[in-house]
């Protein structure tokens, strides 16, 4: 096999609502993404970008096309697939998506413990290790309600990121971050990326942070209207 | 308390952190829980005291096989049987003696004026073979005319008088216009069948109840010959005694028959159980309301998991997690209350309302299984978590 890559599609159509109320919202969408690099896609609300995003991270069935994830073939995938697929991924969310009724590092842990909990002691310190990355290592024991709005979301990073997932998908999670956090949390994605060989796409209007990307493609309508890279990057 | 849990299932104690977190919903469904734990032991308990008054007369036989009329329902609410019976069991191989027992409700009047109903048994006083040894020592006494032995557990009755019997003291009341002499002190306990107990013989039996007459006993209790199987001879008592009018049991046999007309046919038995039924769904509806309002409150969380790669089990498991912390915590507080309103109830009304570790442990059974029926309920809601419902 030639070069894969992490992320293909191919002819990929989604339509929403049955019958009269039906509306196509993507169409005949090709893509391919490289692995290791950090992809922003961009577009006015109701441009689809999101339904892309949902749809590359099984998050939601593929009806018409093909979306191939680390080389599974998702039309037509079974639960229990999608499930071991989903374990691969990390997700950062626009709302932090924190579990009230845990600590910051339990929150992190869960991100670990969807693989088994063979070693505790070393989950833990893994779990340890993300937060003070994020600069969160004296937040540990804090419930998401006694955390600012910029700490919630890095704790959701560190929690998308502690299993080293070969695929992140983030929703706008620089939007509720100052600059400079926001900076340090696309930065993270990045080294990562260049590391580890993590793959991301992200959903974002945050101009601060385009120039880190290293794809940008604008949707509009359901169809990709451009595909550039950013001149910084050349 | 979280750590043990983690240790215990593998994984965070999501449930528990969940439930825990919210402080006022863990105190509502803990004691709804308990409230109803505790409606299940009363009325178990209560039930428990029928049951065990309705067997307790047993107490005072010493006897194999019981043969009564077929019209009684009881062995204290019992027809009356041809004592010609007695002779005809008598000629049965296997049969060793035989003996009448005569049962009748004694009206007295208390010293406050108040009537209560002694429930009397007469015996034929020749064989002591036939009464249970704990009131052997007494049972000579009652060839004398008109003596009796009295249950301690009389209602009514003053402490002093129980305590002056015991210690060898007499009693002497009126009763029926007759007049009685307590001798000796028995420990059955009565409750909910009379207000007291009486043994005597047959001849002062005959003499209070005028109405009766020596030829018609309530019941003909039997021994059976060493090394012969008392299910033997029943049977063949059932073959030579004619069939209709006539019921010939084994005495353990006969107290289950009694057990179970009261549990069953008596409106007593019948509330109890009612009671029970009452308490169970009371703690169904109120389980079933905290975990489904639970599994709500924490979709989003949930749908997060889904999306992270947690499958239908791990949801599953935390619901179920939940229902178990919340029988656990319920019961505990149920338990220690109903042992104290027990209590109360036996100096109030002197049943024998008593817990026993069956009971205990089938109610927490009950509180479990109830529980993680709400639970598996509950979990229908899980199918609302939809991860692409999150961005």
């Amino acid at each position: 096999m030639a070069e894969s890559f992490p992320i293909e599609a191919s002819g990929l159509n989604h339509f929403f609502g049955e019958g009269e109320a039906r509306k196509q919202a993507i169409f005949d969408l090709n893509l391919n993404i490289e692995r290791g690099s950090l992809t922003i896609l961009m577009g006015p609300s109701g441009s689809g970008k999101t339904t892309v995003l949902t749809l590359m991270g099984c998050l939601r069935e593929v009806q018409d096309g093909s979306v191939k994830l680390l080389g599974q073939e998702l039309n037509g995938a079974s639960e229990a697939q999608l499930v071991s697929l989903r374990r691969r991924l990390g997700f950062i969310f626009q709302a932090h998506n924190l579990h009230e009724s845990l600590t910051a590092a339990q929150n992190v842990l869960m991100g670990l413990q969807v693989h088994g909990n063979a070693n505790p002691a070393k989950q833990r310190a893994a779990a340890d290790h993300v937060l003070d990355l994020v600069g969160l290592a004296d937040r540990r024991t804090y419930l998401p309600g006694n955390l600012s709005g910029g700490q919630k979301q890095r704790v959701a990073v560190a929690r998308a990121l502690v299993s080293n997932p070969d695929i992140v998908f983030a929703d706008e999670p620089t939007a509720a971050l100052d600059k400079e956090s926001g900076h340090t949390v696309v930065q993270m994605l990045k080294t990562l990326g260049q590391t580890r060989q993590t793959t991301t796409v992200m959903v974002t209007h945050d101009n601060r942070i385009l120039e880190m990307a290293d794809r940008i493609i604008t949707l509009e309508d359901g169809r990709v209207v451009s595909d550039r890279v950013p001149k910084t990057t050349l | 308390m979280s750590r043990l849990l983690t240790n215990l299932f593998g994984r965070l104690p999501i449930g528990w952190l969940q439930l825990s977190h919210n402080k006022a919903r863990l105190v509502a469904a803990v004691s709804g829980v308990s409230f109803a734990t505790l409606l299940v032991f009363m009325q178990l308990g209560i039930m428990g005291a029928l049951n065990s008054s309705t067997v307790a007369p047993y107490g005072l036989l010493s006897a194999d096989i019981v043969i009564s009329s077929e019209e009684g329902n009881t062995l204290t609410d019992a027809g009356e049987i041809a004592r010609a019976r007695m002779f005809q069991a008598l000629g049965v191989p296997g049969v060793a003696d035989a003996t009448p027992l005569y049962i009748g409700n004694l009206p007295f009047t208390l010293d406050d004026g108040s009537t209560v109903s002694l429930l009397s048994f007469g015996f034929d006083v020749s064989q002591p073979e036939f009464v249970s040894p704990s009131i052997a020592a007494s049972f000579g006494s009652l060839t004398i005319e008109n003596t009796v032995i009295l249950d301690r557990d009389t209602r009514g009755m003053p402490a002093s008088v129980i305590d002056a019997l015991t210690a060898g003291g007499r009693y002497e009341f009126e009763a029926n216009g007759n007049t009685l002499v307590a001798v000796g002190t028995m420990n059955i306990g009565g409750g909910f069948l009379a207000d007291g107990m009486l043994a005597m013989s047959d001849q002062t039996f005959l003499r209070s109840f005028p109405a009766r007459t020596s030829s018609a006993p309530n019941h003909i209790l039997l021994n059976v010959d060493d090394g012969v199987s008392v299910d033997t001879v029943v049977e063949r008592l059932r073959g030579a005694l004619p069939s209709a009018n006539v019921k010939v049991l084994a005495a353990d046999a006969s107290a289950q028959a009694d057990l179970d007309f009261m549990s069953s046919e008596r409106p007593t038995g019948i509330i109890f159980g009612f009671g029970v039924f009452m308490g169970i769904l009371v703690g169904l509806v109120i389980v079933y309301q905290v975990l489904s309002t639970d599994v709500a409150d924490h979709l989003g969380e949930y749908a997060t998991f889904k999306a992270m790669g947690y499958g239908q089990p791990f949801f599953l498991g935390i619901v179920f997690e939940e229902a178990i912390v919340l029988a656990v915590f319920g019961f505990i507080p149920g338990l220690i209350v109903s042992i104290g309103l027990y209590a109360g109830l036996r100096a109030v009304t002197g049943l024998p309302v008593e817990m026993d570790a069956s009971r205990a442990i089938l109610v927490f059974l009950g509180t479990l299984t109830a529980c993680t029926i709400s639970g598996a309920i509950a979990t229908r809601r899980l199918a609302a978590a939809d991860p692409a419902d999150l961005f």
